[in-house]
């Protein structure tokens, strides 16, 4: 049935599309179909942020969550250059998505069911786990949390983790003095002056401070462990179920090649292979992209131009910082990274 | 002190004697004139030289001595005592033009040299002639944004998405003049109007957009507005955040130029309308040059506020200079030096908005002097 209302709708715009030879166009939703008629993806980014999305000394965005944009823009148009980033701030970004000025958000953004729910948003899997984390000096004698009863915590005020560090220390029935700084830079600061012991913030941004802005990176360190849950994953539109499941299944792209070990430098030689699965995902059989409204290669592609996730991983979060990747490990190292079955 | 009955009580001082000799040596002078004239003053002078004694030295030994000029290393710097200017030289091309494709970057040069190349020819009297300055802008207009947009002549196209830095601070700053200042002029007229109705809507108009800030003003012109609209039917973002800072400095510079209006004595009306004037003939022949000349100072004081506020575009995600500089440097290698390469950008800045003022205070002298253009 739905093989006869394709091969129809196929004919009825046959005659007007010019692209009408790909065979999947019939099945284009409405945000596939601007895309590809634009010939750009609209990406939602943060406007500056290390390791998620920042402009290089070229003005070259990089980042974790820009390389997510350029999969999908690699999958859907063959090109993972052809992405329009635009840089929105915090209270913007889902205006932004709401009205239709980016096709994706990718920028940052903690999944949550009310923003899931009655933002009218719908997220793909978490692409970056993370959540508030805690730098000590190593003066102070604290190893771990427990450790840290009456200790000054320097905090964003207003933030998560100023929220999660007080019902983290009342559960543990624990005092401490919090030292709130609205700009990230004098947090920063007053944390290397010695104004409070611990500086407690979102744990990807802490290596960073320790590496590059405390004078004596050994007299720091970063107490094990992340103590809030902070998933961040790519947003979309409600009510396009066929580009919400383009954004999730090139996640799981990305995902399921570093688990089959299939790299943007070897991908060439795994056409080759001889598992089903790998074979699937690279298009040699099977027609998974057709499903999506989109063609063979279209995972091929991502893996070739992007990479899969531990490459994306190690271009962004590598060196010069070096986060250790923890709970972002595939499902299979003891992470949390778990590709979907793709078949 | 207003005593000025004769020009030697104000070089000298309150003595009417004889100067003493030390008055000949023209530093000196200035010195006792300038600095010591009165024991308020005497304090004042020993107050500023104690602090700059005390922060001068140390100033200038991190800012030069110590400092890093060349290096494209971050570790130089961070082993130098002093300042690391090299920040700049590191991060110049994206603090000065945002996120526009590296390699384009030529066209931006050209055309913030054209258009400045403009300004200055348009601030010289000698060029103030329909016949020079008309050609000149379509020319500085057509030539600039032909070299930002691209799409042909062999150029690739830039989204205005992609503009940002210096060039982008400058179309904002001059859109907002070139559309909010005839505004501000029909709506300082409407004011005050004699016809009921156009009154009501320029009042209306002007109190409610004054009574929000700027910033939700750029909110409304980026997140809101788009909802209004059908589908498919887009304005370019950037079209609609220069119409809406325009429209917020037209509110406030009407208000300078009503001021203006006012002082003007109705006697000059009522000539003009003796001798058969219409409306227009009047205002645009009579009252306004006056007006205008009488208002100048305010209007340029709110001409360099509009320049400034342009940083606000930081909220609506566009790159100008100091949005496009605080996202370039939250890079981990070279974020400790921020600080040299904001003092960077606050040169720049100055530079504008003192030349502005200073152009301002000429243009007063000439007009004080009964020049005629």
């Amino acid at each position: 049935m739905r093989q006869t209302i394709k091969s129809l709708a196929v004919l009825a715009v046959a005659g007007t599309a010019a692209f009408a030879a790909a065979p999947a166009v019939a099945d284009d939703g409405p945000t596939l179909k601007a895309v590809k008629e634009r010939g750009e993806v609209l990406c939602g980014v943060h406007q500056g942020r290390y390791g998620f999305a920042i402009a290089d000394s070229q003005g070259k965005w990089k980042g974790l969550d820009v390389d997510f944009c350029r999969a999908v823009a690699a999958a859907v148009l063959g090109d993972s250059e052809k992405v329009k980033y635009m840089p929105l701030g915090s209270v913007q970004r889902f205006p932004a998505l709401q009205s239709g000025e980016v096709d994706m958000l990718s920028r940052t953004t903690t999944i949550t069911l009310t923003r899931d729910s009655a933002l009218g948003l719908n997220f793909g899997p978490p692409t970056f786990y993370t959540g508030t984390g805690f730098m000590v000096r190593k003066s102070i004698g604290a190893t771990k949390v427990d450790d840290l009863a009456g200790a000054a915590v320097c905090v964003f005020p207003g933030s998560t983790t100023e929220k999660n560090i007080a019902a983290l220390f009342a559960s543990k029935k624990m005092d401490y003095k919090p030292v709130v700084i609205e700009s990230s830079k004098q947090l920063v600061g007053a944390y290397m002056s010695g104004r409070c012991d611990v500086l407690a913030m979102d744990q990807a941004g802490l290596p960073g401070h320790q590496q590059f802005d405390a004078s004596n990176p050994a007299d720091h360190m970063i107490i094990p462990g992340v103590y809030s849950k902070e998933p961040l994953g790519v947003g979309v539109r409600a009510g396009d179920d066929q580009w919400f499941d383009i954004i999730k299944w090139v996640t799981h792209v990305t995902f399921n090649a570093e688990e089959w070990g299939i790299s943007s430098k070897n991908v060439d030689e795994m056409k080759a292979s001889n598992d089903i699965n790998i074979q699937r995902l690279l298009g040699v059989k099977g027609d998974l992209g057709a499903k999506l409204g989109l063609d063979k290669e279209w995972a091929y592609r991502v893996v070739k131009q992007v990479g899969n996730y531990g490459e994306i991983y190690d271009s962004n979060w590598g060196p010069p910082l070096n986060l250790e990747r923890g709970i972002n490990e595939l499902w299979t190292k003891g992470g949390l990274m778990y590709g979907f079955p793709m078949k | 002190m207003n005593d000025q009955a004769t020009p030697e009580v104000v070089a000298g001082g309150s003595k009417r004697t004889a100067p003493p000799p030390i008055e000949r040596i023209p530093v000196l002078r200035w010195v006792r004139e300038n600095l010591v004239s009165t024991p308020f003053n005497a304090a004042v002078t020993a107050i500023c030289l104690i602090g700059l004694i005390y922060f001068l030295p140390g100033f200038i030994e991190w800012a030069l001595f110590d400092a890093v000029f060349v290096t494209s290393d971050h570790k130089v710097c961070r082993a130098a005592e002093g300042a690391c200017w090299a920040v700049v030289g590191e991060k110049h091309r994206p603090m000065f033009f945002g996120v526009y494709p590296y390699e384009e970057h030529w066209r931006l040069i050209i055309a913030v040299l054209i258009y400045i190349s403009a300004i200055v020819i348009t601030m010289m009297p000698k060029f103030w002639s329909y016949r020079i300055l008309v050609p000149a802008w379509i020319f500085t207009l057509v030539s600039t944004l032909t070299l930002m947009w691209g799409g042909f002549l062999g150029l690739a196209e830039v989204d205005t998405s992609q503009w940002g830095g210096l060039p982008l601070t400058m179309i904002l700053f001059s859109g907002t003049l070139v559309i909010g200042f005839p505004l501000a002029i029909l709506l300082a007229l409407g004011r005050q109007s004699n016809m009921p109705a156009v009154k009501a809507v320029c009042v209306v108009f002007i109190e409610s957009l004054r009574g929000v800030p700027l910033i939700t003003i750029l909110f409304v012109a980026v997140n809101v507005f788009p909802l209004f609209l059908p589908q498919g039917l887009e304005f370019d973002k950037l079209l609609r955040v220069v119409v809406g800072m325009a429209i917020f400095f037209a509110c406030y510079e009407a208000e300078v130029i009503r001021g203006g209006l006012q002082a003007i004595s109705k006697g000059q009306y009522e000539a003009a309308e003796a001798l058969g004037l219409g409306y227009w003939h009047i205002m645009i022949r009579i009252i306004l040059p006056q007006a205008l000349r009488i208002c100048l100072p305010g209007i340029v004081n709110h001409i360099i506020a509009a320049f400034k506020n342009t940083s606000f575009v930081l909220i609506i995600g566009l790159f100008d200079i100091l949005t496009a500089t605080t996202a370039v440097m939250q890079d981990p290698e070279w974020r400790r030096f921020t600080l040299e390469a904001y003092l960077c950008v606050g040169l720049v800045y100055f530079m504008f908005c003192y030349a502005l003022s200073k152009y301002s205070q000429l243009v007063e002298r000439w007009l004080s002097e009964g020049k005629r253009f």
